[in-house]
């Protein structure tokens, strides 16, 4: 019976896991810990809901409504000091749970702090854009789309920004293989040839090093080279092909076949 | 065969170039050669004056993002070089101390002080290309051949450490492979004594130039609501009004044990850019006189450690694989599996050359990282061309492209 392989998560896995090892995890400590943070999280808390709040490697994360984020960001930048939207992106949790998870990285330099917001969407589901209140949104929004194809309410040119406009899926999703889809293999063909020329042309061979060990005919074959498609029937000429100079160079003497001994005794 | 000539339409080509109201549209680049890269620039001009920008970029993307969630953690690391190319240690860095701090590593001293080295030569290579191409974009032919000049004494005494010029692939996971070698310090200290003069001589041909000026002062003036909207960091940000630096504000590796200022202007301007660079240069060399006298304090105290210990997650030394047998199975472990760094996620940043370059690493405790984001500086330098450009003339553009100093290996990822 042939493995299970899961179509939903196509990205590369560990080929060998210890059934009993459990994973450590990185420590999250109390908000209570840090003074700044927890005078943030409460001025937050006191106009939104927040679902979880902890501190992870010195930065505070908390958990969010989706509905609520541009109300959130507003009042990180106008009353807590959180200026800058460093970045914004998204996980994708669709084999999980059909959800995607978007975080926002936001700093704050009076404070030197940085607090990662977070929330969860359903597949299908647009977030709310952050461009009117940072700017940077704009190009990070629209990366996202680009991305996982997640759309932004509100953004002035939801466009993709790094792939090119008319390309057929999206990439950092975790159901699309590392080396590209069907679409990704035949984009240039389709676009200047039309779909019915892919016979004709035939796939593009990406890896001219690639070596096809189930090719036992032309396979190290080294000094009987062949032309490819040649049919071998075993007493091809050999190619004399010499690899040095004639008179050989400087210091270095030509190697001579004839004065050459073969060790015929593997073991010597 | 037959091209179909309609499947080629361009995205653009509906667009009358002659309309009434006299607007024309200039596509700037992707192939121009003060683009820095594979940058598109669509501009909406009235006249001379440009109405609209629009960059568009993408045409060096190679999904670095995706190729870092099928690889394992050390195996991303010369990937992380072809991001910002030109100072590649620092991408390293960024990677390296992400991974780091996910995993709760402490690395040796002497690593840390090489680290720093090679941060701070990659700070002053950066900044060299940049006042070269920039200088040569408006056509100080001289300061490029003097500055590349500098960069090419920089890159040599990077060659000597890791044998690379532009990716190095210097740093690793927990320290760095390598101690420096007999001549670096002796030939950093030529290079750092002739520094002031070298920069002495780019200012005396561009500080007062007529020309330089002219295509400096007022021009591209990012004030600092619009610097900190659009997320500029580094230099760019700094040249609006803002002394925020990473390395200060946020210390990693042993920056609060060196002694440093961090130039700012509130020009924000292109002239106060430039400004930034050239005391950053000199920041940045008295930076590497003090990793110096470190470097041999750590080499007189014994302190010979390069990487961390942590059997988990790091290789143990050569000798001890080559020597002892747990150590071989764990390096064997360490290069087949890969390292599982524990269940959680980090963003740090770090102050590259060009601004904030910040990995987000989501860890399943997997050997490959479920999501790594790589917030790039140069990214949103290029998204705030979009509010900047509208309102200069079309010869601006190529010096204001110049002092955001983008590199479109990070740009794209």
């Amino acid at each position: 019976m042939r493995a299970y392989t899961p179509k939903d998560d196509v990205q590369k896995k560990a080929y060998y896991s210890d059934r009993y090892y459990v994973s450590p995890q990185v420590p999250k400590l109390e908000v209570e810990t840090d003074e700044v943070f927890a005078k943030d999280l409460e001025a937050i808390k006191s106009k939104f809901e927040v679902k979880e709040a902890f501190i992870q490697v010195e930065q505070l994360v908390i958990y969010i409504n989706a509905n609520d984020i541009y109300g959130v960001l507003e009042l990180m930048r106008d009353e807590l000091e959180y200026t800058q939207l460093s970045e914004m992106s998204a996980i994708d949790w669709l084999a999980k749970d059909n959800t995607f998870e978007i975080f926002y990285q936001m700093l704050s330099m009076n404070k030197r702090k940085r607090i990662r917001v977070k929330y969860f969407i359903q597949n299908g589901q647009a977030v709310d854009s952050v461009e009117k209140l940072f700017r940077s949104a704009d190009w990070s929004e629209r990366e996202m789309f680009d991305m996982f194809g997640i759309e932004a309410n509100g953004h002035p040119f939801m466009k993709r920004i790094l792939m090119p406009y008319d390309w057929h899926g999206y990439p950092l999703l975790k159901t699309y293989p590392l080396e590209g889809d069907e679409h990704a293999a035949w984009y240039e063909v389709d676009k200047i040839f039309g779909k019915e020329a892919r016979d004709v042309i035939g796939p593009e061979l990406r890896d001219t090093a690639k070596v096809d060990r189930y090719d036992s005919e032309r396979f190290a074959r080294l000094g009987y080279e062949v032309p490819k498609g040649t049919k071998i029937t075993g007493d091809e000429p050999r190619n004399e092909e010499s690899y040095q100079e004639e008179g050989g160079v400087f210091l270095i003497k030509k190697f001579d076949k004839k004065d050459s001994v073969v060790v015929d005794d593997p073991q010597r | 065969m037959a091209q179909i000539k309609n499947r080629l339409t361009p995205f653009f080509e509906n667009i009358t170039f002659d309309r009434e109201d006299n607007e024309m549209i200039l596509n700037f680049g992707p192939q121009h050669p003060s683009a820095h890269g594979q940058l598109r620039l669509m501009l909406h001009m009235q006249q001379e004056m440009i109405t609209k920008a629009h960059p568009d970029v993408g045409y060096l993307h190679r999904g670095m993002e995706k190729m870092a969630e099928n690889m394992i953690y050390n195996e991303f690391m010369p990937t992380t070089d072809r991001m910002d190319y030109i100072a590649s240690s620092s991408n390293n860095y960024g990677f390296a101390l992400a991974v780091e701090k996910l995993v709760g590593l402490e690395v040796p001293r002497r690593a840390q002080v090489i680290r720093m080295m090679l941060l701070e030569i990659n700070r002053l290579m950066s900044h060299l290309f940049w006042l070269a191409t920039t200088a040569l974009d408006i056509g100080a032919m001289t300061v490029f051949l003097f500055a590349f000049r500098e960069r090419e004494y920089l890159m040599d005494i990077i060659e000597g450490y890791c044998g690379a010029r532009l990716t190095h692939a210097a740093i690793r996971i927990g320290g760095v492979p390598l101690d420096i070698q007999d001549d670096f310090i002796t030939q950093l200290r030529v290079f750092l004594d002739k520094l002031p003069q070298n920069i002495k001589d780019y200012e005396d041909l561009l500080d007062t130039n007529r020309i330089w000026l002219m295509r400096m002062e007022e021009v591209g003036v990012i004030p600092t609501d619009m610097a900190l909207s659009w997320g500029c960091t580094g230099p760019m940000l700094r040249a609006s009004g803002v002394a925020w630096d990473i390395r200060k504000e946020e210390p990693y590796e042993l920056y609060d044990e060196v002694e440093f200022n961090v130039p700012w202007s509130d020009k924000g301007d292109n002239y106060a850019r430039y400004r930034v660079y050239m005391e950053e240069m000199r920041e940045s060399a008295k930076i590497l006189y003090q990793t110096i006298t470190m470097y041999q304090k750590c080499v007189k105290d014994g302190q010979t450690e390069l990487m961390a210990h942590s059997p988990k997650y790091i290789s143990a030394p050569k000798l001890d694989i080559m020597t002892q047998n747990y150590s071989l199975m764990q390096h064997f472990v360490l290069v087949t599996q890969g390292m599982r760094p524990p269940v959680g996620e980090v963003y740090i940043p770090t102050e590259s050359p060009k601004g904030e370059l910040g990995f987000y690493i989501n860890s399943q405790g997997g050997p490959y990282p479920y999501r790594l984001k790589m917030r790039a500086p140069s990214f949103w330098h290029t998204g705030i061309l979009t509010d900047l450009l509208p309102g200069h003339y079309i010869p601006d553009v190529v010096s204001i492209i110049g002092t955001t100093n983008i590199v479109f290996g990070e740009v794209d990822r």
